[in-house]
């Protein structure tokens, strides 16, 4: 390959019909940049396409050594085994691609339900520790300390072995609110809608709506006469108020179903299975470590000058706040706070070392096991986390494309 | 108009010593002062009952349950399988060549952490050269009149360090040429290091982890056999190497401008510049990073035990699985979390006391 | 001197026997002060006298330990409705301006005319663009602080705290994070701001503008004032060796 190249090389680019030696001011091919970087990336894909080659060559025969067919087929097939907890219909003659859908689902519910604590806990720590109170601001640190320094996969462990799985069995559960904890996990009572409950659900929207329109009343009367209106807690009382007074007047339509114990455990309500329990106590306390200092340089990096000029100008700690503080510390946290929330979705596939039934332990796991189709199976979960990844390294170009605009 | 001097006067005795700070900093106002008695009321009746489990009344002498009867923690239980916490399953008569290789690398490291200690570079290269080749004969064996120890024997603490420093010390060049490739003018050879890195970053540990104990097998000709172990390291390194691109890549951009321009006008090529002007400067600024990203894959190394290797915490859980010390699994975890912890915050603390090096040292030259 | 409108009677600010403490250390020691309405004084001397300490116990950025701060009949304790009072009184022009990065100029000057004088959008945007006219810079409303240049920065920091029309404006040397050629931009503007009669403290160490304009030049050294004069007096005949020893340094170059 290197002596085409070298004799391309050589060949003038006019065109001429007598071959003459090159000028002495023409580089070498090999001194010469752009050719040079041309074979390297040349040799580069092919000792790419090779590797490549090989793999997949050594794969087919191996796989067909293994009598094991290639194809995404097995997607249709029954998968033949049950699963503990599935947010869609399920039943072991389900086929594997439901078994997949599933495992996503379950992923996704477990990734929001951490994003949700692991926010508000991460918040309220990262705050805490930039209290003036010495004490909650020590408390806040060795929180931070101790739960980003341990690994997840043990505090996911120490949830559900030595806390959750050595609870009382169903018939001494720990009850409370007509809740009931035991090793079987948490049982607690199922909301039923009856007829007329749609009114409540509309009275909520309506509210919405409502408090929408009331913020744009609110701002045009504050543009034009200056006086202000406590809009946030007008709307909090609107979208609370509207609904609970439409749920009372119209008689309460909505009976919760308490579980009854059974013989060896309960019927009806809504059973948390433990798995979930400790995957999400885990998660969440674990990224919320992450989020709380994410959350004190965020804030600490607002320089104390921008909250002393506030002052200067008269405006009250809580304006400071809001105008200030706030969406100078946001700009600072976003960025990293969407890549904590892209570790826990990504943290949460440590669930099949617990057997809950997300993605990697219902189909990398046991799907894997069952078909043998490795390649498929963990080609679709590295796709199914690689679109995630990706959709929100997007966001964090777009977000910080979008602040750096309006900063310089 | 001209004034007399004043004299300097000690400050107002409200505004100094205990009771000054304690008014400011844990009664300043009503609702810190609430707070810091509802919050201190709970930390003591906590910590007591915790102290007295953990420490007062805890066993930790003995050879069997039947020795737990303080009624506080059975550290008796930690105690009897301390060596397989710290060398899985080991010969014990071999026990010194792991204790040797520890010493090695603790002795190195500290050499390095250290200020002020001579020969830095050539220690550096010891540690991430020399060290790894004397370390895989000294546990491994089979040579040098040492017996062959398999590696399906080989865990606990051991074992943790082992994928740790193989992780960090092979993906360091890996990565040092990711980092590279993607900031190369090269359009082919950045692509290739973007899709490489990205997709790695992209996927978590466990399906790594997987992909290389179920894939791997079928990736190479039938008569390549990997061992189980060789496998997780394989997944360990490629998986880190893209993350350590990034944190080198962020030393790398780190270096101003100047520099490259500097090492260009002076004459020298591409790879001489890269490791006689940048690399060095950069280095020194990805330490912290190499150190963070360190603590995290410490950390992660715990997810072999999915794929059936015995690492410090799979001791803990085989441990628990004991039908002769059910029971005890708070304290099997404790003890776990323990070294972990300890590994990681003394990291942690490592790392930020050089990042605060570097940022005074910079301001300062400023 | 040059100020056109009279200086009344009126105690804009007054300090009594006020002395802060850093922990252990004695930053302010009994300092005595009293600033008429129209007056404009300027505050020189060495680094760490604690002349920026000083202005900023004015407006309560910095907490006193000991003696009294009144600013326009209002005293200044812990009670936060008495230090509202002040700072909307009170104008502030800092050292390293402290613009509002993420608003843009008419939003870092129509904030709190809004939300503290509770104006109405329309009439705070008017007056605020009378003011950036009166600072020269209306055509840069629209930009962010970090497209302007640190001259222009400072003066929407002046324009700023004008629009909360204060009684009081203090300077904490507006001019010493600046490059040369942006200094006089923003003295042109303090300036003109004197002679409408604007009740000025300047901690500064512009020796030309604490001649044009100055009633009072205060020499600050060690926590307290050195002396205390107007400034022809202060500058040709020092009286304390101290003041002597500072000026000959500075009036080198």
């Amino acid at each position: 390959m290197s002596s085409d190249m070298s004799n391309s090389g050589h060949k003038p680019d006019g065109g001429s019909a007598q071959p003459k030696a090159p000028p002495a001011n023409q580089p070498k091919f090999w001194n010469d940049p752009k050719k040079r970087s041309l074979l390297f990336q040349t040799l580069l894909l092919a000792v790419l396409g090779y590797f490549f080659y090989s793999v997949v060559d050594n794969t087919l025969t191996n796989l067909e050594q293994r009598g094991i067919t290639t194809g995404f087929d097995f997607l249709t097939q029954e998968a033949g085994f049950g699963i503990a907890m599935s947010l869609i219909e399920y039943t072991e003659a389900s086929s594997y691609g439901a078994t997949f859908f599933v495992g996503l689902l379950n992923t996704v519910l477990i990734a929001a339900m951490g994003i949700i604590a692991a926010t508000i806990l991460g918040f309220l720590i990262g705050i805490a520790r930039l209290s003036d109170n010495w004490l909650i601001s020590k408390i806040s640190a060795v929180y931070i300390e101790i739960f980003r320094n341990i690994p997840l996969l043990l505090q996911i462990f120490f949830w559900y072995f030595a806390v959750l799985r050595t609870l009382p069995h169903p018939r001494q559960s720990i009850e409370f609110f007509s809740s009931f904890l035991n090793n079987r996990g948490l049982i607690v009572p199922a909301p039923v809608a009856e007829d007329g409950f749609g009114i409540v659900i509309f009275g909520f929207f309506a509210a919405l709506v409502g408090s929408w329109f009331m913020s744009r009343w609110a701002k045009k009367r504050q543009e034009d006469t200056g006086q202000q209106f406590p809009i946030f807690w007008a709307s909090v009382g609107l979208i609370l108020g509207v609904p609970l007074l439409l749920f009372l007047v119209s008689g309460m339509p909505m009976v919760l179903e308490h579980p009854e114990l059974k013989g060896f455990n309960f019927r009806g309500g809504i059973t948390v299975i433990p798995e979930l329990i400790a995957l999400w106590l885990a998660l969440s306390i674990y990224t919320a470590a992450f989020i709380a200092e994410t959350v004190r340089a965020g804030i600490l990096a607002v320089s104390h000058g921008q909250t002393e000029a506030a002052s200067a100008l008269g405006l009250p700690k809580a304006k400071t706040l809001r105008f200030i503080v706030i969406p100078q510390a946001l700009r600072v946290i976003i960025p990293p706070l969407t890549s904590q929330y892209l570790n826990l979705t990504k943290n949460s596939s440590l669930a099949t070392a617990i057997g809950y039934p997300d993605l990697v332990n219902v189909f990398a796991g046991t799907t894997l096991n069952q078909t043998g189709q490795a390649i498929e199976v963990i080609a679709m979960t590295m796709a199914v986390y690689l679109t995630l990844s990706l959709v929100t390294s997007m966001f964090m170009n777009w977000y910080n494309a979008r602040i750096q605009l309006t900063e310089r | 108009m001209k004034y007399d001097l004043q004299p300097t006067l000690p400050a107002p005795s409200n505004t100094i010593g205990v009771v000054a700070w304690m008014r400011k900093h844990l009664f300043n106002g009503p609702i810190s002062s609430v707070a810091t008695i509802v919050l201190g009321y709970f930390l003591i009746s906590w910590l007591i009952p915790i102290i007295q489990w953990t420490i007062l009344d805890a066993d930790l002498f003995g050879e069997s349950r039947d020795a737990c009867t303080s009624g506080g923690a059975c550290w008796v239980f930690i105690n009897v399988r301390l060596n397989q916490f710290l060398y899985g399953f080991y010969p014990a008569e071999e026990y010194w060549r792991l204790n040797l290789a520890f010493v090695l690398l603790i002795g190195s490291i500290i050499w390095l952490v250290l200020p002020r200690t001579p020969f830095k570079g050539w220690m550096a290269l010891f540690l991430l050269v020399v060290f790894p080749v004397i370390a895989y004969f000294l546990l491994y064996g089979n040579s040098f009149g040492l017996m062959q120890v398999e590696t399906h024997l080989w865990g606990g603490l051991s074992l943790t360090l082992v994928l740790a420093v193989v992780g960090i010390v092979a993906s360091l060049p890996l990565g040092i040429l990711l980092a590279l490739g993607r900031q190369s003018e090269m359009p082919i050879v950045r692509s290739v290091c973007i899709i490489f890195i990205e997709i790695w970053r992209g996927v978590p540990l466990i399906t790594v982890l997987f992909m290389a104990s179920v894939m791997l097998p079928l990736f190479f000709p039938e008569d390549m056999s990997f061992d189980k172990l060789l496998r997780a390291l394989i997944g360990i390194t490629l998986f880190q190497s893209a993350y350590m691109a990034e944190v080198i890549r962020g030393g790398l951009q780190a270096i101003p401008k100047g520099q490259y321009e500097a090492a260009d006008a002076l004459g020298l090529g591409y790879w001489q510049k890269m490791i006689l002007i940048i690399m060095p400067q950069a280095l020194k600024l990805m330490i912290p990073g190499i150190v963070n990203t360190f603590i995290a894959l410490f950390k992660d190394t715990s997810l072999v035990l999915i794929i059936g290797l015995f690492d410090l915490l799979a001791i803990g859980q085989a441990a628990n699985q004991d039908p002769k010390w059910i029971g005890y699994s708070t304290e099997s975890y404790i003890f776990v979390a323990l070294m972990f912890w300890v590994f990681c915050f003394s990291m942690s603390r490592y790392s930020m006391h050089l990042e605060h090096k570097l940022h005074t040292g910079h301001s300062n030259r400023a | 001197m040059s100020n056109p409108q009279a200086v009344t009677d009126h105690l804009m600010v007054e300090l009594r026997d006020v002395n802060k403490w850093y922990g252990e250390f004695h930053v302010l020691k009994n300092i005595n002060l009293q600033v008429k309405q129209g007056e404009k004084i300027v505050i020189c001397g060495p680094s760490g006298s604690g002349k920026s300490t000083m202005i900023r116990c004015i407006n309560r950025l910095e907490e006193h330990q000991k003696g009294d701060i009144i600013v326009n009949d209002v005293p200044l304790t812990e009670d936060l409705k008495n230090i509202e009072l002040v700072r909307k009184d009170v104008g502030m022009v800092f050292q390293h301006f402290n613009l509002f990065p993420h608003l843009t100029v008419l939003e870092n000057c129509v904030l709190a005319p809004i939300w503290v004088k509770k104006l109405p959008r329309k009439e705070a945007e008017k007056q605020a663009m009378e003011l950036l006219e009166r600072v020269k810079i209306p055509d840069q409303a629209l930009k962010y602080p970090g497209q302007l240049s640190g001259g222009q920065q400072q003066r929407v920091a002046i324009a700023r705290s004008l629009c909360m029309n204060p009684d009081v404006m203090l300077f904490d040397e507006p001019t010493s994070a600046l490059d040369p050629e942006m200094i006089k931009e923003v003295l042109d503007v303090m300036v003109e701001l004197a002679h409408e009669g604007m009740t000025m403290l300047c901690v500064t160490h512009e020796m030309g503008f604490a001649k044009t304009v100055a009633d009072r030049v205060i020499f600050m050294d060690g926590g307290q004032i050195v002396e205390e004069n107007e400034p022809h007096e202060f500058f040709e005949n020092p009286q304390h060796e101290r003041t002597q020893l500072f000026l000959s340094q500075i009036l080198q170059h």
